[in-house]
């Protein structure tokens, strides 16, 4: 039987994704026997116009370039998989779109922006192109990856865990932050998947899976306000990786004010 | 039960001692991480000696205080449920040979034997309550492994917090069952008392000296005094009964608006044995792991059937949480499920009260629209 095609594309990212499949290790040689790789730009192998059979898409669209891109990576592959934040909602670029400031950050990074040509909007992929799974995570946890591949090599739908942080937390032993020194942690409101990475090193949650299913953001923005969290630092709670997702979106735009501001 | 004597306090290391050369994997309590937690003790020099905790609704914070005492605390955010009914393990594994055959084994259970030190009264009401869970009549085999070998060295409690209230569920504050030697702590040493014969064997090798009767009056009295030091209580009417006949009542709504549905409380719970099992294949298919794994009735995979979500909004897991443990357990086990630590009130995020809760839903004439 012919091993499947699969191919890592990047758009608009800092490429930490693609780099925690790397890190596989061992795991990644064993893949390798599994599947054909014929695209991965971190690893050395480049086919763009190769047709595959689970394209992996890490990076937000955010030029027109990439837009034509992602329609080709569409037509040329069976199955199409974002690979993090940015992919699957926009990521840290999609902050510009907040407040429509896509032409002010321009001209304020670079000395000739008339060369940059980006979208006003920095968005997901699945605003421009249907998508079949949506690993979530900045950066994604390299065994979550590794087992979505397992399941789509089984040719079954992998699972999708949309629990919070929190019962990973507890099963982890780690000792919750919030009740213990009023960090505002995001736990409550996280989709589990980083195996409590942040709460077992004595840190608060940020949110950098986006949002768990059945989420209270009312009750969550209501416990960070009690903790005396000022108005700018809740919209950053829930708006700092995933801005565009809706549900993350709706809870810290109350809050925002341009520039991430105290009134 | 059988009363042994005092162990001075500068003795208790051979209690450690006694139990480590019988082979036992020696737990107890330490400060770790901002909280009292239940860890491997090799050393008397390692418990909490001089630390307090303070408690409230979603707060938990330690302190230092002048004392020579080791237990001067209450609960911590779990203790002996983690060892017995682990919150993930490989139950069997399964492997595909070269020609396809598939080869089952069940995963080891047979490590060290574990010895709790300071498990307290709700505690130990808690294990009796997951004995009935897991060695009724289906045993599980996991459990019962790990149960069979535990040998437990309780604590009369005498520190609760603000949010304990196993006094009004008749489970605490002194221990009254299923430990192997039980504890007093006094300033000057430990009154020991034996539950057991493995207890007494312990106990035989113990340097331990006369107690005076003022001493063990001294022990009943603070006991006394941190039952009637604690506020909170559950309602005491028929909870069963109530809860069900309101499962429409307004509360549920208000409760569920500032719940997170984040499962804090039902991992916390000493008696909650909700777990989820999925299998875990490794890369190639040719090896799986079939693991279990804490799960709670606020998770969207707890009600979860083929193809629908039984309990899909907050109100019907809360609801779910409040009816099974205060009431349906009533049925299944024999007893409420809940045994007054306070865990779940301390570790909510968001503060939510059970025993606030159970009082609002149950405490009042509410009745079902129409029904009057
Ligand atoms: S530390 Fe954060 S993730 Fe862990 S239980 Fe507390 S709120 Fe939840
Ligand atoms: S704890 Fe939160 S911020 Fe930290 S890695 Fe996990 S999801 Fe991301
Ligand atoms: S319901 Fe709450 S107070 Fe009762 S046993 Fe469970 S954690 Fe403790
Ligand atoms: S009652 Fe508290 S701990 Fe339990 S699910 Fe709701 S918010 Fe979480």
């Amino acid at each position: 039987m012919q091993r499947p095609h699969i191919a890592v594309h990047k758009f608009s990212s800092c490429d930490g994704c693609q780099l925690a499949f790397l890190n596989a290790g061992e795991d990644l040689l064993e893949l390798a026997q599994l599947v054909d790789i014929r695209h991965f730009l971190e690893a050395g192998i480049a086919d763009e116009y190769a047709q595959v059979d689970i394209a992996f898409v890490e990076g937000s669209i955010s030029t027109s370039e990439e837009l034509t891109r992602i329609q080709r990576v569409r037509a040329n592959s069976r199955f199409v998989v974002t690979l993090g934040a940015c992919a699957t909602a926009g990521g840290l670029q999609a902050l510009r779109n907040l407040d429509d400031s896509n032409e002010a950050w321009k001209h304020a990074v670079y000395a000739q922006p008339e060369f940059i040509q980006t979208l006003d909007q920095a968005e997901p992929v699945s605003a421009h192109i249907e998508v079949d799974f949506e690993l979530w995570g900045c950066p994604v946890n390299g065994q979550q990856v590794l087992a979505a591949v397992q399941q789509l090599l089984f040719g079954v739908t992998p699972l999708d865990p949309r629990d919070k942080v929190c019962m990973e937390c507890k099963r982890q032993h780690a000792v919750c932050v919030m009740v213990t020194e009023g960090r505002p942690c995001m736990g409550p409101v996280t989709r589990t998947g980083c195996g409590a990475l942040c709460p077992r090193f004595g840190r608060d949650c940020y949110a950098c899976f986006g949002p768990a299913e059945n989420l209270n953001t009312d009750a969550m923005s209501q416990r960070l306000q009690g903790l005396g969290l000022p108005p700018s630092d809740i919209a950053r709670r829930f708006l700092f990786i995933n801005s565009h997702a809706p549900a993350f979106h709706a809870a810290g735009r109350p809050f925002y004010r341009e520039g991430f501001a105290d009134d | 039960m059988d009363n042994s004597g005092i162990l001075p306090r500068g003795a208790l290391q051979s209690l450690l001692d006694a139990l480590t050369d019988r082979g036992y994997r020696t737990i107890g309590p330490q400060v770790r991480d901002n909280a009292i937690q239940y860890l491997d003790l090799a050393d008397v020099g390692q418990l909490p000696a001089g630390w307090t905790d303070d408690q409230a609704p979603g707060s938990y914070r330690l302190s230092r205080v002048e004392s020579p005492r080791c237990f001067a605390w209450a609960t911590g955010p779990q203790a002996l449920k983690p060892y017995l009914f682990c919150s993930r393990e490989v139950l069997w594994r399964a492997e595909r040979d070269a020609t396809g055959k598939l080869d089952f084994s069940t995963s080891q259970t047979n490590g060290a034997p574990v010895a709790i030190i300071g498990a307290r009264a709700c505690d130990l009401a808690a294990l009796a309550l997951q004995d009935r869970h897991f060695l009724g009549a289906i045993r599980d085999p996991y459990y019962d492994a790990r149960r069979d070998t535990l040998f437990i060295v309780a604590l009369h409690c005498a520190f609760p917090a603000d949010t304990c209230f196993c006094a009004s569920t008749g489970d605490g504050p002194r221990a009254k069952q299923g430990f192997d030697l039980a504890l007093s702590e006094l300033d000057e040493g430990f009154l020991v008392e034996v539950g057991t014969e493995r207890g007494a064997a312990v106990a035989a090798q113990l340097p331990l000296q006369p107690s005076r009767p003022e001493q063990h009056r001294q022990a009943e009295q603070e006991i006394e005094e941190a039952a009637h030091q604690q506020f909170r209580q559950l309602p005491s009417r028929d909870l069963q009964s109530a809860l069900f006949a309101r499962l429409e009542h307004p509360r549920w709504d208000a409760v569920a608006a500032r719940c997170l549905s984040c499962g804090n409380c039902t991992s916390v719970c000493p008696t909650c044995f909700c777990h989820a099992e999925q299998d875990v294949p490794a890369l190639g298919g040719a090896r799986t792991e079939h693991v279990r794994e804490w799960d709670s009735c606020f998770s969207v995979g707890h009600s979860h059937l083929h193809g629908f979500v039984v309990r899909p909004e907050t109100r019907h897991r809360y609801r779910q949480w409040l009816t099974h443990k205060l009431g349906s357990w009533h049925t299944q086990y024999g007893r409420s499920g809940c045994v007054g630590c306070g865990r779940c009130i301390t570790w909510c995020p968001v503060g939510i009260d059970i025993t606030e809760e159970a009082t609002a839903i149950t405490g009042d004439n509410w009745e079902p629209r129409g029904s009057a």
